[in-house]
């Protein structure tokens, strides 16, 4: 679990973190929405220890990131999986060998050891016979999925998605999605998701919550998501029609009618 | 920000740098890597221009030597100490500098900007040693070996152009060349490249690993990187002078 108490991030005179609190539970997915600009990834780059909160804690497992010895940093780092919105993978380096770097980095494997788990992990994500490819030779779901599986090659305890399905078409964002959501299953780790898209919400947002100007405005399910009256959240959500349409329904269920 | 803090940044990079590598494994494959990124791929640039620029210095010298009480094997004299002293540690120092260090800042930086060593911070990766050490180690140890095959050209090519224009014979030039030899002058020219070779990994590593934005200020941190080696070298070059032969 891990456990935020009023975090507050400032660059120069810019306040974008104005005490956030959060509490992201063991085999949830959390999401954490809101416009751009709103803070979303100066908050998972603070949660991640990218960049140094000015006041407040983050706790993993009820250890405070802050007060952990350098040694204690870099063994938490090893838990810890993240998909960047761009990837981020290294661009010299083949799939296989981006998804081997940790494993490299972190473990004494031999190198048949380390290419077992590769392969495992690559067939996890759905993606085979990519192995020789490099990034700049895949498509952007496909590099989606070798961050992915580069994230959770060390069976991480955290798994920080940024932007998960920025830049992908509708029917592979949701494939994304389910991907995430499967391995947050059957891996039981805590898992946050920064996002913007609505489907994503409506696919995977077990726990939602949505940041404007730097501030939690509010906290619940995806389902509480369409019938909440926070005016900051409907105004983000029925932004366009398709999720007005989805609010009438959800309306409509909680009042015991059908809809036609 | 000014420049005694970025002087200030810039040292503190430094001192991520020399950590001991996290993994020796990815350090040597790193370094291999670098080695023929940085050295081996910058031979084929300085031996062209060490060639050509040695066939130049003793033309010029001939044509400016025209006094007959001035010995004719005084042009390859001439021509040996100007490519060993100068020409060959400074100015294939200061061309590396312009292929070597963009190269170096828009690699880094592009890393920067995509997030790659984002990526690598979040592993927990001393990401400034496990990307400039290498750097830094091949040029500091390669770079030698390249400024001595210039030398080797430079003085070749002189010979050569005195072959082709008949400016000069070759046997005065190859008395001139022989003449007064001093071994320090060689090893002058080394530390020198040593010295530069550092500031070659270093100072473009630095403008790269901190450049913000996209691509643009990619190209702008390139450009940046470029002159201030190049200023760096030019400085660090007279005081070295002034200290190993003053």
């Amino acid at each position: 679990m891990i456990e935020v108490k009023n975090i507050h991030k400032s660059f120069g005179e810019t306040h974008v973190l104005k005490g956030i609190s959060a509490k992201f539970e063991k085999g949830q997915t959390s999401l954490i929405i809101g416009q751009s600009g709103s803070g979303k990834t100066v908050f998972i780059k603070t949660l991640l220890g990218l960049f140094q909160p000015d006041e407040g804690c983050i706790c993993y497992d009820g250890v405070d990131y802050d007060k952990m010895s350098g040694d204690e940093k870099r063994e938490l780092r090893k838990q810890i999986g993240m998909v960047f919105q761009g990837s981020a993978l290294f661009d010299s380096s083949t799939v296989e060998e981006n998804v081997m770097f940790p494993l490299k980095m972190f473990t004494e494997q031999t190198r048949e050891q380390m290419l077992e788990r590769v392969n495992f992990v690559l067939k996890r994500v759905d993606l085979v016979n990519a192995n020789h490819k490099y990034p700049a030779e895949l498509s952007g779901g496909m590099q989606k999925r070798v961050a992915i599986a580069r994230a959770i090659v060390m069976n991480p305890k955290y798994l920080f998605c940024d932007e998960p399905n920025s830049g992908l078409d509708p029917k592979t964002a949701i494939l994304i999605d389910n991907l995430i959501q499967e391995i947050t299953d059957e891996y039981n780790i805590t898992t946050v998701i920064n996002t913007h898209d609505m489907n994503s919400v409506m696919e995977i947002g077990e726990k939602i919550i949505f940041l404007k100007n730097g501030v939690k405005e509010w906290e619940g399910t995806n389902k509480d998501i369409f019938i909440t009256n926070n005016k900051a959240v409907t105004d983000f959500v029925y932004s366009s029609n398709l999720f007005k349409k989805v609010r009438k329904i959800y309306q409509m269920e909680a009042e015991g009618r059908t809809c036609d | 920000m000014n420049y005694i803090e970025h002087i200030g940044k810039y040292f503190l990079m430094l001192g991520q740098v020399f950590k001991r590598p996290q993994k020796m494994r990815i350090f040597k494959e790193a370094l291999i890597r670098e080695l023929d990124d940085l050295g081996n791929k910058s031979l084929g640039i300085a031996a062209f221009i060490a060639f050509f620029v040695g066939g130049v210095v003793a033309i010029q010298t001939a044509l400016n030597v025209d006094n007959p009480m001035i010995p004719r094997y005084l042009i390859g004299f001439a021509t040996k100490r100007s490519i060993i002293l100068e020409f060959a540690p400074t100015f294939i120092s200061v061309i590396l500098a312009g292929k070597v260090g963009s190269f170096i800042t828009s690699s880094i930086g592009t890393m920067r900007v995509t997030e790659q060593i984002d990526a690598l911070e979040v592993m927990g990766i001393n990401s400034l040693n496990l990307l400039v050490l290498p750097k830094i180690i091949a040029t500091v140890f390669f770079y030698p070996f390249i400024i001595t095959i210039s030398m080797f050209l430079g003085i070749l090519g002189g010979y050569v152009a005195g072959v082709l224009t008949g400016l000069f014979s070759t046997t005065d030039y190859i008395e001139g060349v022989q003449l007064d030899f001093n071994p320090y002058f060689i090893k002058y020219a080394i530390i020198k490249t040593m010295v530069f070779a550092f500031v070659i990994a270093t100072i473009p590593s630095y403008h790269g690993y901190y450049v913000k934005g996209g691509a643009l200020e990619v190209g702008r941190a390139s450009t940046q990187a470029v002159v201030w080696t190049s200023v760096v070298i030019i400085v660090l070059n007279y005081f070295l002078t002034q200290m190993l032969l003053g």
